[in-house]
């Protein structure tokens, strides 16, 4: 299959005065249309700042990103990314947070009456219609991250950029929302890139696992292929074997041979 | 338990079985709605909470100044006085005899125009300056020491230099008023513009806001709150200024009007003129805080 998003040798080095710190080292990644793929580190590893790069955020010091070989290097709509905490615009309600977007985006190939009738459908695929006139301020965390998410789609992009999209919801909102994602991913078939620092949510979502190694200059230490069928079902993986395999060879990465050392 | 609310039979239906430790599982609630009677009282309850105090003080104020007044030979008329000598200028603020010798209505709007002209513009120019000073560094190094020095110059300083620019009364005073509020506001807009959060920078970046829209759809909105609290302290500034200008470029106008009191010793005009010059001030003030209230609905939420 065709390389869709391509991450080409990617260094990030980091100066601030004399001090340079080197975060991302040599980072080769290759992610094909339609593809789950989630990058998972302790904290501090860098993880956050690859996605920035993806999304054009940061700049990279050394190699590129392609987008269908193309070198993509300031933040746009084919990136869309799903913000840890939600970042909605307060001052909008549901709708015209989403309407944002889907005006910049489509200001020239919908008309006013086909975008509202997009920004709808997008707020129905994350089950948020009913909230359309609402205020971030009046609904719940989980409520935000759905906005988010529509905000996201809704630009039609080619890479959806999740950064630890659930880490700051409750476990039950959570596994709420990572069915709602998958149901997603598999009724969209988006191209989808997620940072993750939870190992169950990586091997349930993904297809493909990166494991970080720590920084400073984190390298990828392994890939992993999560070879289980989809649609896959939450309660079911529990006891299969091939999930707890996933597991156990994620955990093994990151609790023995890369166990996280507290910066002194 | 306390319970001081709700001293109605519910509570002791809940409260009996309790005491008793008898186990009933459901107690009916009886809906209860206060009668319509009962939730005007209230009503009034709760503003006379807020009235009377204040009208408690200000009834044993009078008295005292009524007290201290009172005696002849005294310097200041007292409140009875006041009342009596000022009795046409309240009852009829809308004369005109020409020239300067008209009702207070025509002296305080024509102090109420010079400020909202003078106001408007510092508006206008304080959040342009404070955006440009908030967002890019090069602009605050270069201008932030300017300001600094620039806003502690008292207000009337400004008039002999405006007179001389402008060879008329009426710009000079508006300079003044100008130069008096924009510095709040230029200020504290470069503050909210500066603590615009990363997150919506970022929405923006992806969804490839241009320049003007970044303006007008995040960082106005993003920076309100501190923005209205510039536009509050300003107002509230150039009230305090326009009454000193226009004591000294005379013309129609309250400022005026307090001196011309004073040059024929009309103190009890001069007293009037104070108190409507104390009510308008409070008036603008909770104007813009009202105004900020609206428009800055739901931005300080997160």
């Amino acid at each position: 299959m065709q390389a869709y998003l391509k991450l080409d040798h990617i260094d990030k080095t980091f100066t601030r005065g004399n001090a340079t710190t080197e975060v991302l080292k040599e980072i080769n990644l290759t992610i094909n249309k339609g593809e789950y793929v989630s990058i998972i580190g302790h904290s501090g590893c860098g993880k956050s700042t690859l996605l920035n790069i993806v999304a054009g955020l940061t700049n990279c010091t050394n190699g590129c990103v392609l987008l269908e070989n193309r070198e993509v290097n300031s933040p746009g709509p084919d990136r869309a990314v799903v913000f840890q905490n939600h970042s909605l615009l307060p001052w909008l309600t549901v709708y015209e947070n989403v309407r944002l977007g889907v005006d910049k985006v489509f200001a020239r190939s919908k008309t006013r009456a086909e975008r509202d009738a997009w920004v709808m459908h997008n707020l129905n695929l994350v089950q948020m219609a009913h909230a359309k006139d609402k205020r971030p301020s009046e609904i719940s965390g989980g409520m935000k991250q759905r906005v988010g998410i529509a905000r996201a789609l809704a630009m039609e992009p080619k890479v959806l950029l999740l950064d630890e999209p659930f880490g700051a919801l409750d476990a039950l909102t959570r596994a709420h929302l990572q069915d709602s994602v998958m149901a997603l991913h598999q009724k969209l078939g988006n191209t989808i890139l997620m940072i993750t620092h939870d190992v169950d949510e990586a091997v349930l979502l993904s297809d493909r696992i990166v494991m970080m190694t720590n920084g400073p200059s984190a390298r990828i230490g392994e890939v992993l292929e999560v070879p289980l069928a989809r649609p896959r079902k939450r309660l079911e993986l529990a006891t299969n074997p091939g999930y707890l395999k996933c597991r156990q060879r994620v955990l093994e990465f990151l609790y023995e041979r890369h166990r996280f050392v507290e910066a002194a | 338990m306390n319970m001081p609310a709700m001293k109605t039979e519910t509570a002791t239906a809940i409260a009996a079985p309790t005491a008793n430790t008898v186990a009933s599982p459901v107690v009916t609630m009886t809906p209860k709605r206060p009668p319509r009677a009962e939730k005007y009282i209230k009503m009034a309850k709760n503003t006379a909470v807020q009235v009377v105090p204040p009208l408690i003080v200000i009834a044993l104020l009078m008295l005292f100044w009524e007290l201290v007044c009172r005696r002849a030979g005294s310097s200041l008329p007292p409140p009875s006085r006041v009342f009596k000598d000022t009795k046409e200028l309240i009852f009829d603020p809308f004369f005109d005899r020409g020239g300067i010798d008209k009702g207070l209505f025509w002296h305080l709007s024509a102090s109420l125009q010079r400020v909202a002209l003078g106001y408007s513009l510092a508006a206008i120019a304080g959040i342009a300056l404070g955006t440009l000073v908030g967002q890019s560094v090069w602009a605050m190094r270069g201008l932030d020491p300017l300001f600094q020095v620039l806003r502690t110059i008292p207000p009337l300083a400004w008039l002999p230099l405006s007179l001389a620019a402008f060879r008329d009364g009426q710009p000079s005073a508006i300079f003044v008023i100008f130069i008096t509020s924009v510095w709040p506001i230029i200020i504290n807009t470069a503050v909210g513009i500066r603590n615009i959060p990363q997150d919506y920078r970022n929405v923006a970046a992806v969804v490839q806001l241009n320049p003007l829209e970044f303006f007008a759809k995040i960082m106005i909105p993003a920076a309100a709150p501190y923005i209205f609290t510039g536009l509050r302290i300003g107002i509230g500034l150039s009230w305090l200024a326009i009454v000193a200008a226009e004591m000294l470029i005379g013309g129609v106008g309250i400022g005026f009007f307090i001196w011309d009191a004073w040059n024929s010793s009309h103190i009890s005009e001069i007293i009037l003129a104070l108190f409507y010059v104390g009510i308008i001030g409070f008036v603008l003030d909770r104007l813009i805080a009202g105004l900020g209230k609206i428009v800055t609905r739901g931005t300080s939420a997160g």
